[in-house]
């Protein structure tokens, strides 16, 4: 039985919050402190973290650490590792929760093995027995193709949320300024060792436009399908690129593609095969790529059974237009299957959206928000 | 400048992404059925990592690449039938459980112990490589453990590129939030990368080096030695597959304006 419970988060890229996954995880950790009767501390990382602090002052944790300095500002493992190691020894918890963003992913399960504890990662829920306290956690094997559920002896045990899993926690009691937050800072000295590694920046990529959007209500699955051959028995790739782009810009949504489409891309196989110039590894749900978590997802000449389809494992209201009625992608995992050509459905549907965004240019058909981190 | 870089790949076998996989429960805990049936390839991130060490050695003189890899004899025979036609590297199998099952933790010591026997090799020079994650446990989280058993304190994820500068320092380009890279420079080896996607096309296979690496493969499996993986304090209390299936609704007889007219309004909702 967990009695201790450490919500562990680092200060986002703008320096004044939390990522936006955090909150949803310091929702998580007061439920379970509450069903737990347990203590909850936070622990902070970051340049300065004043102003996050502030965001979380209310949540009514026993205690409030934080790792802070110039050193602790970027994502370098040595740091970042040196820094959660303090936090979670300052704090003593059995549990310690923890959102699963790109920094977190790569330095917590270092510091399960210097506490001597375990690590699990993308961990989509982690409930209390009602009888005796003990914790069992939900996550995915084999790439979203089954799904576990575990209990772990070791202690401490860092888990991972992924985000979307749980309601974020608001501060929906205040009605002024921020609560000042009262932080203990955990003093780290690192060695020299630990600075061999200097973070220099962050690198959009090769793209003509921001294409993923972690944040966005929609996710659009481009299949293989664009770049094939259509009625007229020649391809109209331009016309894809456009086609999808204009609905991207106009509906706010994330672009995901299929593995057979994001392959194209990256073939360098010398054979001419053509491409759609935007779309990178980095865009790739499925099996071998990302399972991201959108409330709506609408997949375009996406064909393929199973495997594939995890790609969208995790997308709640699903829709698919394609030609094949019977397609493995859609037939019992989409809500709706519309039979029908994708470049003309997608050329209809940018003008409508062009349409409405013209007569009402305050109130965009889905606003698209970019994760900070 | 170096006199070549020691690159160790972790890296085990996976089921084929096409097989139907379905758990069942066995005396120590779930497995898939008919697991020593199905088809295996190496697992993807450790493939793009095998074949991104070695392009590096390729590129720097004195480097040698060896594949640490902790799983069932049978089927790592199998998929080296494949692998070893590809690239040049030096084989260290465990014979052990590859299974998504398996406790990252009892992989990680399994694997940092394997390397830290391996003769003759350089901290100095040491790069590890892996996939940043598994398609089988997925974790995420073994390279990380392997690290910190080999107290190696550079590590990076997500690795997308790993750049040697004229001074011998890496830059290195990992996986961000929101499609980003994030760049940093590292001084040089020990240093540990968990590689994602890469930017190298899977190889051609070369008879030449299949039967060079063949050579060292063989006698490597024969002599492998078999290693229980414990559970580590690991429960599972349920393995299912999702069982969801969605009623779904076929619309053949709408005209593409109505259709853009129904995904326009429902996704405005």
């Amino acid at each position: 039985m967990s009695r201790s419970i450490l919500f562990l988060a680092h200060v986002a890229e703008d320096g004044n919050t939390l990522p936006k996954v955090s909150y949803e995880v310091l929702g998580a950790a007061l439920k379970l402190t509450k069903q737990l009767g347990a203590r909850l501390t936070i622990g902070l990382i970051g340049e300065d973290v004043t102003a996050a602090a502030e965001t979380v002052a209310a949540a009514g944790a026993d205690r409030m650490l934080a790792v802070a300095g110039p050193d602790f500002a970027t994502a370098r493992y040595a740091s970042d590792a040196a820094a959660a190691e303090a936090l979670c020894r300052a704090a003593g918890a059995e549990l310690i929760l923890a959102p699963a963003t790109s920094r977190f992913m790569r330095v917590l399960p270092g510091v399960a093995h210097r506490l001597k504890g375990c690590v699990d990662t993308h961990v989509t829920a982690l409930e209390a027995n009602t009888i005796d306290g003990e914790l069992h956690a939900t996550r995915w094997h084999y790439r979203q193709r089954i799904e576990a559920v575990i209990r772990r002896d070791a202690r401490p045990w860092i888990v991972l949320l992924e985000s979307g899993c749980e309601a974020a926690w608001a501060d929906t009691e205040r009605t002024g300024a921020p609560a000042a937050a009262k932080v203990e800072e955990i003093p780290v000295t690192l060695p020299k060792a630990a600075t061999r590694t200097v973070v220099s920046g962050i690198r959009a990529p090769k793209s003509d436009a921001q294409t993923i959007r972690p944040d966005a209500n929609l996710l659009l699955v481009a299949g293989a399908g664009w770049t094939k051959k259509q009625a007229d028995g020649k391809t109209h790739v331009d016309q894809a690129e456009t086609l999808i782009l204009d609905f991207l810009r106009a509906s706010g949504a994330s672009l995901g593609g299929s593995k057979s489409l994001v392959d194209q891309s990256g073939d360098q196989s010398g054979e001419s095969q053509a491409v759609l110039g935007f779309m990178t590894h980095l865009n790739q749900v499925g099996q071998t790529g990302a399972t991201p978590r959108h409330p709506k997802g609408l997949s375009t000449c996406c064909h393929g059974e199973e495997p594939h389809v995890v790609g969208w494992r995790f997308i709640n209201e699903r829709r698919a237009v394609n030609l094949d009625p019977n397609c493995g992608w859609a037939r019992g995992k989409a809500d709706v299957l519309y039979v029908a050509d994708a470049f003309e459905v997608m050329a209809k549907l940018n003008a409508l959206l062009g349409q409405r965004s013209r007569t009402s240019p305050e109130e965009p058909m889905m606003k698209a928000t970019v994760n900070p981190l | 400048m170096t006199d070549g870089y020691h690159i160790v790949v972790c890296g085990s076998v996976v089921p084929d992404p096409l097989q139907t996989l379905e758990p069942i429960e066995t005396p120590t805990g779930p497995a898939l059925k008919n697991e020593m049936m199905l088809p295996a390839v190496l697992d993807p991130w450790a493939a793009h990592a095998l074949y991104e060490a070695a392009n590096l050695a390729s590129k720097v003189t004195g480097s040698k690449v060896w594949l640490v890899s902790v799983g069932p004899k049978a089927k790592l025979q199998q998929v080296m039938m494949t692998i070893a036609q590809r690239v040049s590297f030096e084989l260290v199998p465990v014979d052990s459980s590859a299974s998504g099952f398996a406790d990252a933790h009892s992989t990680a010591a399994l694997l940092a112990e394997t390397i830290q026997s391996i003769a003759g090799l350089d901290r100095s020079r040491l790069l590890v490589f892996g996939g940043w994650e598994s398609a089988s446990r997925g974790a995420g989280a073994t390279m990380q453990l392997v690290g910190e058993r080999l107290e190696i304190l550079d590590q990076f994820q997500g690795v997308d590129q790993l750049s040697v500068q004229a001074d011998g320092s890496f830059e290195v380009l990992e996986r961000i939030e929101a499609g980003r890279h994030q760049v940093s420079v590292c001084q040089g080896p020990p240093a540990l990368f968990g590689w994602a996607t890469g930017n190298l096309p899977e190889p051609r296979n070369n008879p030449q080096v299949g039967m060079a690496n063949m050579r060292t493969v063989m006698p490597a499996l024969q002599r492998a030695k078999s290693e229980p993986l414990p559970a580590g304090g690991l429960h599972f209390l349920s393995a299912t597959p999702p069982k969801q299936q969605r009623q779904t609704r076929v619309v053949k007889d709408l005209s593409p304006e109505q259709i853009a007219q129904e995904i326009a309004e429902w996704i405005g909702k």
